[in-house]
């Protein structure tokens, strides 16, 4: 029997999730069938400049996602607990934890990722990467292409321009070889203006939750975030992000917002918890509150002001540097701060993640920041994106009650 | 061993031998945390550089800024820091390594006054033209800020003088590990852990003739291993801030011979060209020394190394003290304990904390392991 439908969530609920999905199913297929069409599969970090691959009409496939996947199937706890038993320490990022088991037992959501022909690895979101491709590498026994692109606590030196320019040809170099064949630079060309289109694309989707109500919150945008992170330079993810776009412009025209009555707006800072996005997203929608920004989603446009769709090849180095995750925390809670403004935000929403050191030594000094130049509450919740056993719902419920109490007050109503 | 009670009272109060060297020698003083630290060229500038550690302190300031799932090396020396017990630091430098000290440096930056502060952002692979000229670039960059800092010039005599020092430092602690290695009875590891951390905390030229004395007296020794029974071991890790743990094992019958460590064979190995541009040969010792975990040069070189050391030296087996929370180490254990047990060389993890802990736990482990071997 068909469950009756509850027409005022349906009218909230996003229509392009289907397509999404569709999309997402087709990809993995297709990658997974790759031994058979005789395309070769790269393994590349979601921060990592996957264009060239586009360009070389090589199947990128990410192991992060992959992770995220894990985490939402909730799988998190059984592939981390095999890893641990292969000798992997549980404080290890959840995410390299049941990669590499699941990588031994063709385990998780989807049996595994098709094996890789190469490993495309960039620092750029933390040296957990680097260790981790290191063990696949080892594993898989295929080439590993590192970019390394230095830290920019301060600034981004002309030493390390100099630096990842050189290794961004190094790497059309690395693929021409693995690939056999040469680069078509005009195809790049365009493969980089179409990324930078979705990038932009995205960017624009994002931008919508500006809107009261918004019409879309972090929640929503961790999940559409897959395309711009696995399908970035394809068409497929700008057609995408452009109905995507519409979508949320109906939206705001017809007032359709994505907690029924928004009346705080939040950010969310760090990756999301993927086992419990949907108690969370209840849990702040009870009461009132929608979380219209984050800082992660972002992270996959926010280098767009370093890139030249012009001359793609020669400023991603800077783009690929320069991304949220690269950076000083002063200049991470300057970003913050844009974001508090530019979306009209009562709170901030900290996840301490114990996976992901990069992301989250240095949150309680940017929440002091924030809390100084805004004066806005904050809520720190501690927990893992992947690994379930970090997680305890009492705790974490009791204090999100506190906590909204508090933005409450401030906003006096 | 006269020059060994000098050496263990400046690395008992590492603090102190600092304050007074400042205000007695009119030294400044650079701090830094880890063996990618280009000392040669601070100590080139006239300063002297100083390795922190970490106290065992209560953490208390720290936690105000580091999660409790932050290795308590960072979470010591931050602590310090913010206490101000590091206040006559006149600079510290942050050479890149992992994403903990990354973030280190920045929280540094913004919460602690005192001197100058200075980021050392090194490649993080160690075996590419590309990454090789970038780490000259880098270090020719920090030798420039360091002048600037310092507000001194640093010549190339500077630069190769220092760099003679310190491989005759390194020479010399070397010399102290042959030895140790074919006589384990004519030192306590324990003072071989002094010998050692004397090198970071002590000025370095009157550090030296302490150093040669101790070797001196050594090699007059007469002691001779009797106790051929003893097991021969490696210890493998990071850093090790755990002295007793020498005592420990040797109670429980063994002998540390050799390790893989970075507060141990991995700052003297390598020694830096004397010919040709002083910052080239300073950073072909990188290129070539032995890596620490953090650092990529290939998939095995770290595991090929270890089995070699323990072979070479005649190791019964390999102890691995990992810090917790230390990814880089934590992520190796695994491919190197699995080599090790290719190579049929037993071995023991151990993981450590800096504070205080239960040293008992501690024994009976080790104590079980070695009845093994
Ligand atoms: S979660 Fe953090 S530590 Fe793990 S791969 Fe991502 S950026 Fe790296
Ligand atoms: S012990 Fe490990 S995590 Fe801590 S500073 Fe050293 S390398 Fe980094």
């Amino acid at each position: 029997m068909a469950e009756e439908k509850d027409p005022e969530k349906e009218k909230r609920k996003i229509k392009s999730v289907k397509k999404m999905k569709d999309i997402m199913t087709t990809y993995y297929i297709e990658a997974k069938m790759a031994e058979q069409t005789g395309k070769k599969v790269a393994w590349i970090t979601s921060g990592g400049p996957v264009e060239p691959l586009i360009a070389m009409d090589v199947i990128p496939v990410y192991p992060e996602n992959h992770g995220a996947m894990i985490g939402a199937s909730k799988m998190g706890i059984d592939l981390c607990q095999k890893a641990e038993a292969m000798n992997y320490s549980s404080d290890l990022c959840s995410y390299a934890r049941s990669d590499i088991s699941c990588a031994t037992v063709n385990g998780g959501p989807i049996g595994g990722l098709p094996k890789p022909d190469m490993l495309i690895c960039c620092n750029n979101i933390c040296g957990t990467v680097l260790k981790w491709y290191e063990v696949q590498a080892r594993y898989f026994n295929v080439p590993l292409f590192i970019l390394d692109t230095p830290f920019c606590h301060t600034q981004f030196t002309d030493e390390a321009r100099k630096y990842v320019r050189k290794q961004i040809e190094e790497y059309i170099l690395f693929l021409e070889d693995v690939c056999a064949k040469k680069m078509d630079h005009d195809r790049m060309k365009e493969v980089g203006k179409i990324s930078v289109e979705g990038q932009r694309l995205w960017q624009a989707v994002l931008d919508t939750a500006q809107n009261k109500p918004a019409p879309l919150s972090a929640f929503d945008a961790f999940f559409h975030l897959a395309l711009i992170v696995t399908l970035r330079g394809t068409k497929l993810a700008v057609d995408y992000y452009k109905e995507l776009l519409a979508e949320m412009k109906q939206r705001i025209a017809d007032g359709i917002g994505a907690v029924a009555n928004e009346k705080y707006r939040l950010l969310w800072d760090n990756l999301p918890i993927w086992y419990r996005t949907k108690w969370l997203s209840e849990k702040f929608a009870a009461a009132d509150a929608c979380l219209v920004a984050d800082t992660y989603t972002s992270a996959w446009c926010g280098a767009l002001k370093y890139i030249d769709e012009n001359n793609f090849l020669e400023s991603m180095a800077e783009g690929y540097s320069r991304i949220y995750l690269n950076i000083g925390i002063d200049e991470m809670a300057r970003e913050v701060i844009k974001m508090v403004d530019k979306y009209d935000v009562d709170g901030l929403v900290m996840h301490s993640n114990r996976s992901c050191k990069p992301y989250s030594f240095g949150q309680l000094d940017i929440q002091r920041i924030v809390r100084k130049e805004r004066g806005l509450p904050s809520l720190m919740i501690e927990a893992d994106m992947v690994d379930e056993r970090f997680f305890s719902e009492s705790q974490i419920a009791t204090r999100i009650d506190a906590f909204m109490e508090l933005v409450r007050e401030r906003k006096g109503a | 061993m006269e020059s060994l009670e000098i050496l263990t009272a400046a690395v008992a109060d590492p603090f102190t031998y600092a304050r007074k060297l400042k205000k007695d020698g009119g030294k400044k003083v650079v701090g830094y945390m880890c063996t990618y630290a280009p000392e040669e060229i601070i100590f080139a500038a006239g300063a002297h550089p100083l390795r922190l550690f970490g106290s065992n302190k209560n953490i208390i300031l720290a936690d105000g800024h580091l999660q409790a799932y932050c290795c308590s090396l960072v979470r010591g020396v931050l602590e310090d820091a913010l206490s101000g017990d590091l206040n006559f630091l006149d600079g510290m430098i942050f050479p890149h390594t992992c994403d903990t000290v990354q973030r280190l440096s920045d929280i540094w930056r913004l919460n602690v006054p005192a001197g100058f502060h200075l980021d050392v952002v090194l490649p993080v692979k160690l075996n590419t033209a590309s990454a090789r000229e970038y780490l000259i670039d880098v270090l020719n960059l920090f030798r420039s800020n360091l002048e600037k800092a310092l507000k001194v010039k640093i010549t190339g005599d500077d630069l190769r003088k220092s760099i003679a020092l310190y491989n005759e430092i390194r020479n010399s602690l070397k010399r102290v590990y042959e030895l140790k290695s074919k006589n384990p009875q004519i030192i306590k590891g324990k003072d071989i852990y002094t010998l050692l951390r004397g090198a970071m905390i002590m000025e370095r030229s009157s550090y030296l003739k302490l150093l040669q004395s101790a070797i001196k007296e050594l090699e007059k020794s007469a002691i001779k291993t009797t106790n051929t029974k003893k097991k021969r071991l490696v210890l493998s890790g990071g850093l090790c801030s755990h002295p007793d743990i020498y005592s420990v094992i040797e109670d429980a019958g063994g002998d540390v011979v050799a390790d893989d460590l970075c507060t141990g064979s991995r700052y003297f190995a390598g020694l830096i060209k004397t010919d040709g541009d002083p910052i080239t040969a300073i950073a072909e010792r990188y290129l070539q020394r032995v890596i620490c975990s953090a650092k990529h040069k290939d998939n095995k070189s770290r595991a090929e190394n270890l089995i070699q050391t323990a072979q070479e030296n005649g190791a019964d087996g390999v102890i691995f003290m990992l810090l917790k929370f230390c990814d880089p180490h934590a992520f190796d254990y695994p491919y190197l304990k699995e080599a090790l047990d290719k190579a049929v060389i037993p071995s023991l993890l151990l993981e450590v904390e800096d504070q205080p802990q239960a040293q008992g736990q501690l024994q009976t482990r080790i104590e079980a392991f070695l009845e093994t071997l």
